[in-house]
């Protein structure tokens, strides 16, 4: 029986099994942030214990950051500190920081995959649980809590239990308005909330073989949200072509070695799988949240559940003020937020900007767009793309996570309903405790800020 | 390095009802915006203490309880260790769910706060009996896997890694992890991209 990526990846990093039937898992790559490191930092600190790898870990800023003034100190004492902790702890530990005044800087799990970092075949662990978008060119990206992220200094492993696979296929052709965030909705959508716990999810079949390295960023971005820590793609030549040139990928015949290696880590024909799903591309619409969870989508021509089909709807229509049974397009917004590690890279800004060109945010629409990168930014503007934006009405803000979980100032009001490209709906996730969020594609979000109301983005084209 | 053997759990209960209550309503993420996990305890469930004046959170009658009854997959959505922080530093040592998801439940063993699981029909009935009299007694034995609610004696389930974790105290794992360096030295030199292409 062929192995899968996941099994080739954790053999080969398996340092050895522990005494609790956990393996001590080789962590390749250690991504980290201001706001899940600094007790790691303090814990290593009280025990003595230095940092294993300093070469192996790589830190950016992006949680706390303003997207508007980003002049130090911040505003925001509390920002000032976790940043300022945070470049402490780079420097006592020997660990390349790339901070606000780097080119290199963005949201980490956008940065990653940008600069090559990411790559076929690693695992990577990251104190968050979104990790798991690397996994997109084809790594086993783990999201980790903090005494984890101290293990991984500590020790470059981590105690980790084995995970089933489970292969998604999706196949046939996607509808032109239908975009990477529908099709991960959707899987969310049929598997549950919780139908991913223990699984790392194998997406393939032609539509996400067909996709770009961004939309199957998207994809495996969300995994978590379907329970699954870890989400992959099967490494292809999208990949390799996407690799090439990036400024942490190997170069000249180290590259082609790489690609081979790269090449024979990818799921064997025949593999054995623990579950498959298959899913026809042709019948996902666009969707949009109507709950609390991100498994609570509906497409957006369909209509809201009623109160009474199970027992978290009546409370998440509750929550959101919806009525069951009304259709979900019409729903009125007050804020439109293009953003976040599901979604902010460039060609999710272009799909966004070409609903936008030449229109207008309606009046009592808040609008922003946030690059997930200082280089998605830089990228975005050399194509026009920020005029466009400003033209129609929307905010061009610095890179950042923004009001995907609103650590920084950018964050709903009251009860505000938000169109958001981001990952979460969850009850006050957008930084008011009354907020709500209604999660779809940046074209939906585009969309939806024009026409003040959840509109099909199909009828915009 | 070693931690603490965890294996008796003593304490009263206390119950918050819901499916899929995620890391952002256990704390959330405004309280994130600190250095230390100090005082998160007192902002557990903040939000949601506020939305519902009845939350078991504020409810004086579950004050000092050390066992958490939840239903179907408690903690899901960010991977912040603030949750399990939270929790443990507002006083709980041990989560009694139908099911949890996978980071917080990790992110919790590795704090010595077990989590352990029991079908929806037991963990009702062990809400309803802590919901009508909040002063019963529960001891969880992780070893037996049993919970026991003043004599009546449940089994629940304990995965082994899980159990054995605990009872050996490496639910730090940093030591068992820093045990043989070298032969993570090893694997770091047959890793192709570690070892250059």
């Amino acid at each position: 029986m062929g192995r899968t990526l996941l099994k080739k990846v954790w053999d080969l990093h398996t340092v050895r099994p522990l005494s609790t039937g956990q393996t001590q898992l080789f962590i390749g790559l250690h991504l980290i942030h201001e706001v899940t490191t600094p007790q790691a930092f303090d814990m290593l600190r009280s025990r003595g214990i230095g940092v294993a790898f300093p070469e192996r870990t790589f830190a950016t800023t992006d949680h706390i950051i303003p997207t508007l003034d980003q002049a130090r100190p911040f505003a925001d004492p509390l920002a000032e500190a976790m940043l300022s902790a945070l470049e402490g702890n780079c420097r006592e530990f020997g660990i390349p920081l790339w901070n606000l005044d780097s080119e290199r800087q963005g949201i980490v799990h956008v940065i990653g995959p940008e600069l090559g970092l990411t790559q076929p075949g690693m695992t990577i662990a990251c104190g968050d649980s979104h990790t798991s978008t690397h996994g997109a060119l084809g790594a086993v990206a783990f999201g980790i809590g903090t005494s984890q992220v101290r293990d991984v200094l500590a020790s470059q492993s981590l105690a980790m239990s084995p995970l089933k696979v489970r292969r998604i296929s999706v196949d046939g052709e996607l509808a032109a308005g239908v975009f990477a965030k529908d099709v991960v909705l959707e899987i969310i959508h049929r598997l549950g909330v919780k139908g991913g716990v223990g699984h790392a999810y194998e997406y393939g079949g032609s539509v996400v073989d067909g996709m770009s390295i961004d939309e199957r960023l998207t994809v495996c971005n969300m995994s978590i949200e379907g329970g699954a820590r870890v989400g992959y793609v099967n490494p292809d030549e999208t990949t390799f072509d996407y690799l090439r040139g990036r400024p942490f990928a190997p170069e000249g015949e180290a590259f082609d070695r790489a690609v081979s290696w790269w090449r024979s880590m990818a799921s064997d024909p025949g593999a054995d799988y623990d579950d498959v799903v298959a899913i026809d591309g042709a019948e996902i619409e666009p969707r949009v949240t109507w709950g609390i969870n991100p498994g609570q989508s509906v497409g957006v021509s369909q209509r809201i559940p009623a109160a009474g089909s199970n027992g978290g709807v009546a409370e998440a229509l509750e929550f959101m003020g919806l009525a069951g049974g009304d259709p979900i397009r019409g729903t009125k917004i007050d804020v439109a937020f293009v953003g976040s590690c599901t979604n902010s890279r460039l060609s999710d800004l272009r799909e966004a900007a070409r609903i936008a060109k030449g229109q207008r945010v309606a009046r009592h629409v808040k609008a922003l767009v946030v690059p997930g990168s200082v280089a998605v930014r830089a990228a975005a503007e050399a194509e026009g793309l920020d005029q466009v934006f400003r033209e129609a009405g929307f905010e061009w803000r610095g890179a950042g996570c923004s009001m995907c979980l609103a650590m920084n100032p950018d964050r709903l009001e009251g009860r505000q309903v938000c169109a958001s490209s981001s990952n979460r709906n969850f009850k006050g996730r957008q930084g008011s405790p009354t907020g709500r969020t209604l999660l779809m594609s940046p074209a939906m979000v585009a969309a939806a800020a024009l026409a003040g109301e959840v509109t099909d983005v199909r009828t915009v084209l | 390095m070693s931690t603490r053997e965890i294996d008796r759990i003593e304490g009263t209960g206390i119950p918050v009802r819901g499916d899929n209550i995620d890391t952002d309503r256990i704390i959330p993420a405004r309280f994130l915006k600190a250095i230390t996990f100090d005082g998160l305890g007192d902002h557990v469930f903040e939000d949601d203490r506020a939305a519902m004046p009845g939350h078991p959170f504020s409810n004086p009658a579950y004050a000092g309880a050390r066992i958490l009854l939840v239903n179907e997959n408690f903690g899901s959505g960010s991977s912040r260790e603030h949750a399990p922080q939270a929790l443990k530093r507002w006083g709980i040592d041990a989560c009694v769910g139908e099911s949890f998801a996978e980071i917080f439940r990790g992110n919790s063993l590795a704090i010595g706060l077990a989590c352990v699981t029991a079908p929806r029909d037991v963990v009702g009935g062990l809400m309803t009996r802590v919901e009508t009299a909040p002063a019963t007694s529960l001891t969880l034995s992780v070893s037996d896997r049993v919970l026991d609610a003043a004599g009546e004696r449940v089994a629940v389930t304990v995965e082994d890694q899980v159990r054995d974790a605990l009872l050996a105290g490496t639910w730090d794992a940093t030591g068992l992890l820093l045990d043989d360096f070298d032969v993570v030295r090893g694997v770091a030199s047959r890793v192709p991209y570690v070892r250059g292409f």
